[in-house]
């Protein structure tokens, strides 16, 4: 859905990002993923859904807390016991979340559209981790925060959804809510005064 | 910073959490049936008792699931978690007291400072210090094991710090040998602007000169001296008066524990009550001294502040041999280390006495290219908190002075996370109270040994050394080597044993049982008097320009005591020392006690290793440096020094408190009966230095004044900051913008473009109002309210909160949480409802719409969105899990416009063609969807201002361009853009509350008059049972209603009381309630309040008073709704 009529909520930001990244030598990089589809899904994970959601969708939803599964564009993050975050390319929204309804049939599904609730953040380069350990209090280590693992923690002031992408050393995204991500940006432009 | 543990997420910072109250109680299964006693039971009372404690916490910034903890109340230690449903846990202990020093008892022997010759070789699984291939000082091979050194505490000791070497190895690479010729005015070799530097000695770079200015005056100094010892290298020891009774007072030590050579730093950064010795020399430094008090800056400083959080397996406090051995035994064995350290390069007590330095070169070399090692030079760890958390300042920059790039942080806060510490923070060599012991060349003995190796810096040219213990004889010798004059070591032990031996051997007369009993100068020291010990009789007089004093040893035990660890006295060495804590730490060197450099190192080795073994790696024994054998003898305890009493002569016990012996003398007079008593009563202890070389000594002056054994009398407590650290370094990058988050909706640009001024609500940044040119508020929002009630106005209404509440039990869950009936709201419409806590009391209110059977859209206030979604988070998490209903939150998710006033339907209509918006069709209270300007949009029928309206709700994406649609479809009608004062307005106008203004948690719904809201069908939902309550039901309660001042031009301000009559009675006057809302209405013409009032419903029609400033207005009680009561603009 590249529709040139959105505005996504760094869209003002993304000059700004876009120098940081420029300017800091290849240490980090910075840039707004807009419009990612994010889908919000809840259900008992013991249930008779759990399986049929997860033939659907081609991926097994994560059990264990704080990880992430990934099945080509889908991303499945643990938000919850009983809650996941699926992100997907942009547009897909609606085709994902009657995948998952039809699945579930009579069995209680709740999902819910929450692609502009956040957007996404790509944290990356050599010093991604020292950048984001200016605010943010896990640790942040490959040991201990590797490819697989996600998080909901606070950055800065505000709080984010952290997930370390696919590699190691490939960064990461930083989810944050929309209203909040102006301030993030701000955050992690200073933060980075230092890099550039 | 507490970590919890949740049972999902594992442990976080506590600032992750919400506390949930007491856990176990059940909210009963029908309230209706409790007596009023049962019931406020439930409400008010909860348990609070010291001890174990099970209470309810809510992951909030995390996974948002909520728990049982079971907490000890007394010591904030988390016992253990479980989840909702969970059995509570069998009763859990605390986690164990561990020792400081938990040496085995092999290496227990190695460590103990006093040699005997049951000493026994430690055992080979102990890390120990592994062979080096020279044996100096004739150790002997022959003693020690494979790879081990048989007895290195002892065979092979050499003394560190307190007992350092006495110089019979020539420190690395540089020695003064010769002797400064005395009475020159100038250091042997020193350079003419420098005559007091050593020739040779210390660790400056003189290639690198600097220039810098104290007091007015320009000094050379080098790259590698602090200030202190670059003005002692200029001949300059005073460096200002003291506070209170303004005496001349010298640099009189070498380190953090400075009491007197506090200075201000004028440029480039002006910053009050720096001590000298740590401020290290930078090129254009501007310094001058204090009369005890500096000065804050005037200016903001331009530098930049930052933090990072860091986590390790081990941290190390302290590089000197103790730190610098434990961190060496952990390097390359993958364990995450960090190594902090207060100077700028490692080596701690090994650069002052300069011995080893090749084992702390080589160290850290190793240290430098170990691949998770990182060590922090400049860095002071200051603060030891719950969980093995410690905050640290790194001095970044200062050193650079105007050279400093803009860049980078000047200090920078770590905030690390140890899974073990090592605190291997050396000891502070203490004073004596001896009479007039405060003058400008009164110098820790240490200290000046410090100030020469470390800068070539010479304090004085003719020294006096006054000591209860060994450790000042190898400062003696090694200060002699270095070219002053050694007049005489008084010593207060009649015994000195070896060491005087040696003293004497190298030319040096020692006074054994003597003590100094009074010195003379002007202000420098220029004699000073000594007596035998206890005695007045046999004074001899010595001609000097320095004192050199050394009391004895403090363990630096102020991290460890933070940690919640606890102190015992040692009688052996006559000062306080790490004995038990609860936290994963270690206490190793000079800071437990173990004052020899054998033990340092061997403890520290040992310390390291035990930490990262416990983690699950395996250690390397580091290389040790081969040390000598020293000789021992006990230590004299003394504090006050016995002798004439001399009622001129001071004896200072904090010298920069100016506190003495016979201001102590004084409290104890006064009955104060512990330290903490007499700190409060005479201030010694509580100056920056915060006691650090008068602690001990003034709780031995106040054991002795009180008669008890100083180990019955403690110290007082040690509190975070270690040392001072600068406000603008806690603050560090939390200042300005970036203070606190700002939320923008996304037509914010829109805001600021066409020139709102905004109102903080919450975090949120919404358009106050729109002042057109030369409109002051009042004109502005009597504009906006005229424009919208006669023609058409919009406003950003997306900061309200939204939850969408989805599961087939959704409407039943509404049904409980608000105090009308939502589950039998029709798809497509939407109802207005008031949620209240179980007290009764409103809590937020909204509406609701009902997108399908099993799904509902729940609005909630601007500032309460978070909280709303907690609250229903808890109460179907705890109380209601089998409920099948999911809340998401959905405030970003939708961008909402409320479009109002009587064009309003003309105007979506012109933007909404499939839209059939006559009011038969789209009734009030119903919501369709349909696109707006070509937008997809769900458009809600309701109002807040009793006009006819519209929320246009869209996706944010393509908020701007909705927005931007309906400014340029309502140009006709002369579309008003409105911020939040003309929506407060309107709805007042019409009584409708705002809840957090008109209501401050002890308002019901019939308080505002709401009892249309409260459903009587229900059996229950929250707050129900509240209703019944006598409280609740007294025809007193304060009731939401109109008020009109009698002149209608007249303005009460927001929180005016109300009176019954015209003239006020004697105090204490009968409030009737105050002024919650009040504004200037353009539809009324005239002013008008909202207020809660004393049974204000029955009032209607009275009048009342309200004092504003000197006068008692007139109002006139009315009913809330002042505009169009009939409601005949709803449906336009």
């Amino acid at each position: 859905m590249a529709d040139t009529a959105l505005t996504s909520p760094l869209a003002h930001a993304a000059g700004r990002l876009a120098a940081a990244t420029r300017g800091s030598g290849g240490a980090i990089r910075l840039a707004e993923l807009p419009f990612l589809t994010q889908l919000n899904v809840r259900f008992d994970a013991k249930g008779p859904a759990a399986e049929a959601v997860g033939l659907a969708l081609g991926l097994q939803l994560p059990l264990q807390p704080n990880t992430v599964v990934r099945a080509g564009e889908l991303t499945a993050l643990w938000l919850g016991p009983d809650e996941w975050l699926l992100v997907a390319q942009p547009g897909s929204e609606r085709e994902l979340e009657s995948r998952i309804r039809e699945a579930a049939g009579a069995e209680p599904v709740s999902v819910t559209d929450v692609s502009a609730q956040r957007t996404t953040l790509l944290v990356t380069g050599p010093r991604a981790v020292d950048l984001l350990a200016h605010g943010c209090a896990l640790d942040l280590h490959p040991r201990a925060f590797g490819p697989g693992r996600c998080a909901q923690t606070t950055l800065g002031r505000t709080q984010v959804v952290l997930v370390a992408r696919d590699e190691p050393r490939a960064g990461f995204w930083v989810l944050v809510r929309s209203s909040f991500a102006g301030y993030l940006a701000d955050w992690l432009l200073d933060a980075a005064t230092e890099y550039v | 910073m507490l970590l919890i543990p949740c049972p999902w997420c594992g442990p976080r910072d506590e600032a992750e959490f919400h506390y949930g109250g007491q856990a176990h109680v059940p909210y009963p299964e029908t309230p209706s049936t409790l007596t009023d006693e049962e019931w406020a039971r439930y409400l008010f009372f909860r348990d609070n008792p010291k001890g174990p404690f099970a209470e309810r916490w809510s992951h909030a910034a995390g996974c948002r699931r909520w728990f049982n903890a079971i907490r000890d109340t007394s010591t904030n230690e988390i016992l253990t978690v479980y989840r909702p449903g969970e059995e509570r846990p069998a009763p859990v202990k605390p986690k164990p007291v561990i020792p400081a020093r938990p040496a085995s008892e092999d290496e227990a022997a190695l460590l103990n400072a006093t040699p005997h010759p049951s000493a026994r070789p430690a055992s080979e699984d102990e890390a120990l210090p592994s062979r080096t291939p020279t044996h100096p000082q004739g150790a002997s091979p022959s003693d020690a094991g494979p790879g081990i050194p048989a007895r290195p505490a002892f065979e092979d000791e050499a003394l560190s710090g307190p007992t350092g070497g006495q110089g019979a190895e020539p420190p690395d690479g540089v020695e003064g040998a010769e002797p400064l010729q005395d009475g020159t005015g100038r250091g042997g070799g020193g350079e003419e602007t420098q005559p007091f530097r050593h020739p040779t000695r210390g660790r400056i770079t003189r290639t690198t000169p600097l220039t810098f200015t104290f007091d007015g005056t320009e000094y050379q100094g080098y790259q590698g001296d602090t200030l202190a010892s670059a003005l002692l290298a200029n001949g300059i020891i005073q460096t200002g008066t003291s506070i209170k009774l303004g005496r001349p007072r010298g640099i009189f030590s070498a380190g953090v524990e400075e009491p007197n050579a506090v200075i201000q730093i004028e440029e480039p950064f002006p910053e009050p009550m720096l001590p000298a010795t740590t401020v290290e020399l930078y090129d254009g430094l501007v310094a001058t001294s204090l009369p005890g008090q500096g000065r804050l800056a005037t200016t903001p400083d331009p530098a930049r502040y930052d933090a990072v959080h860091a986590h390790c397996d081990l941290l190390v406090v302290g590089a000197g041999p103790a730190g610098l051995a434990a961190a060496a035994a952990a390097a390359r064995s993958g364990a995450r280390v960090i190594l902090a350290d207060d100077q700028p390069e490692p080596g701690g007590s090994l650069l002052g006495t300069a011995e080893h330095l090749d084992w702390v070169r080589q160290t850290t070399a190793l240290l430098a290219t170990a691949p998770e090692v990182r060590v922090l030079p400049r860095t002071t760890v200051f603060g030891y908190y719950d969980d093995n958390h410690l905050l640290a300042v790194e001095r970044r920059t200062n050193h650079l002075g105007a050279a400093a790039p803009a860049n980078t942080s000047r200090e920078r806060v770590w905030r690390i996370r140890a899974r073990r510490v090592v605190l291997a923070t050396g000891a502070h060599e203490r004073s004596l109270a001896f009479p007039d012991n405060d003058r400008p060349g009164v110098m820790l003995a240490s200290s000046a040994r410090t100030h020469i190796n470390r800068h070539g810096a010479l304090p004085g040219r003719r020294a006096v050394v006054f000591t209860t213990n060994d450790s000042a004889y190898a400062a003696a010798l090694d200060i002699k080597a270095a070219g002053i004059e050694i007049t005489a070591i008084v010593d207060a032990r009649p015994e000195p044993g070896e060491w005087a031996d040696r003293a004497r051997e190298a030319g040096i007369e020692v006074l054994p049982g003597h003590a100094v009993v009074g010195t003379e100068g002007d202000p420098r020291i220029t004699s000073v008097t000594v007596a035998p010990y206890g005695e007045s009789a046999g004074q001899q007089q010595f001609a000097v320009d320095l004192l050199l004093v050394s009391g004895g040893w403090n363990p630096v035990a102020h991290l460890f005591s933070q940690s919640g660890g606890k102190l015992r006295y040692d009688d052996e060495l006559g000062s306080f020392v790490p004995d038990s804590g609860r936290q994963a730490v270690e206490v190793a060197g000079a800071a437990s006690g173990v004052f020899t450099l054998a033990g340092a190192l061997a403890q520290g080795a040992a310390a390291g290793t035990r930490a990262i073994e416990a983690e699950g790696y395996t250690a390397k024994a580091p290389r040790l440096p081969a040390v000598a054998a020293q000789p021992y003898t006990p230590p004299l305890h003394v504090y006050v020094v016995p002798g004439p009493s001399d009622a001129d002569a001071s004896r200072f016990v904090d010298l920069q408190r100016d506190v003495t012996v016979a201001d102590l003398t004084r409290a104890t007079g006064a009955g104060m009966r512990s330290v903490e008593h007499t700190k409060r009563y005479t201030t010694a202890g509580t100056a920056n230095d915060q006691g650090k070389t008068s602690g001990v000594l003034a709780s031995g002056v106040v054991a002795e004044l009180l008669g008890v054994d100083i180990s019955a009398l403690g110290t007082t407590t040690f509190r975070p900051p270690y040392t001072p650290v600068s406000f603008a370094a806690l603050a560090g990058r939390d200042r300005g913008v970036l203070s606190d988050p700002v939320r923008t909706t996304a037509i914010h640009e829109w805001h600021v473009a066409h020139g709102a001024l905004f109102e903080n609500v919450g975090q949120w940044k919404r358009p106050w109002y729109y002042p057109q040119d030369g409109e002051d508020m009042e004109a502005a929002v009597l504009r906006e309210c005229a424009a919208t009630r006669e023609s058409v106005g919009f406003m950003d209404a997306s900061t309200l909160g939204k939850i969408d509440v989805q599961g087939p039990d959704a409407g039943a869950f509404l049904d409980l949480l608000y105090t009308n009936m939502m589950s039998t709201l029709k798809v497509g419409m939407v109802r207005y409802g008031v949620m209240c806590r179980p007290d009764g009391m409103v809590f937020d209110d909204g509406t609701v719409i009902r997108v399908a059977q099993d799904r509902f859209l729940v609005t909630t206030t601007t500032g309460n969105a978070a909280t709303v979604l907690d609250w229903m988070e808890e109460w179907l998490q705890t109380e209601w899990p089998d409920l099948k209903v999911h809340c998401t939150s959905v405030t970003e998710q939708w961008a909402t416009v409320a479009l109002v006033g009587p064009k309003s339907r003309a105007v979506l209509g012109s933007l909404a063609p499939e839209l059939a918006v006559a009011n038969d069709d789209f009734p009030f209270m119903a919501w369709r969807e349909t696109t707006v300007a070509g937008i997809e949009a769900r458009v809600c029928r309701i109002s807040f201002s009793g006009e006819l309206a519209y929320e246009i709700n869209v996706s944010p994406w393509r908020a701007r361009a909705l927005w931007e649609a309906l400014y340029e479809a309502g140009a006709p009608y002369g579309i008003t853009p409105y911020g939040t004062e003309t929506m407060h307005v309107l709805r007042a106008e019409k009584g409708y509350p705002i809840i957090g203004q008109d209501t401050d948690g002890t308002v019901t719904p019939q308080d505002l008059g709401m009892s249309w809201a409260v459903s009587k069908k229900k059996p229950d939902f929250i707050g129900k049972r509240s209703y019944a309550r006598a409280d609740t039901v007294r025809p007193d309660r304060k009731h939401l209603v109109g008020l009109l001042p009698e002149d209608p031009g007249t303005f009460l301000p927001e929180g005016t009381h109300l009176v019954a009559d015209s003239v006020l009675p004697a105090p204490p006057v009968p409030m009737l309630g105050h002024v919650t809302s009040s504004y200037r209405s353009a539809a009324l013409g005239r002013t008008f309040a909202l207020a809660l009032i004393k049974g204000g419903r029955d009032r209607i029609g009275e009048r009342l008073y309200a004092p504003v400033g000197d006068q008692l207005v007139p109002v006139t009680v009315a009913s809330p709704v002042l505009y169009d009561p009939e409601g005949a603009r709803r449906d336009g």
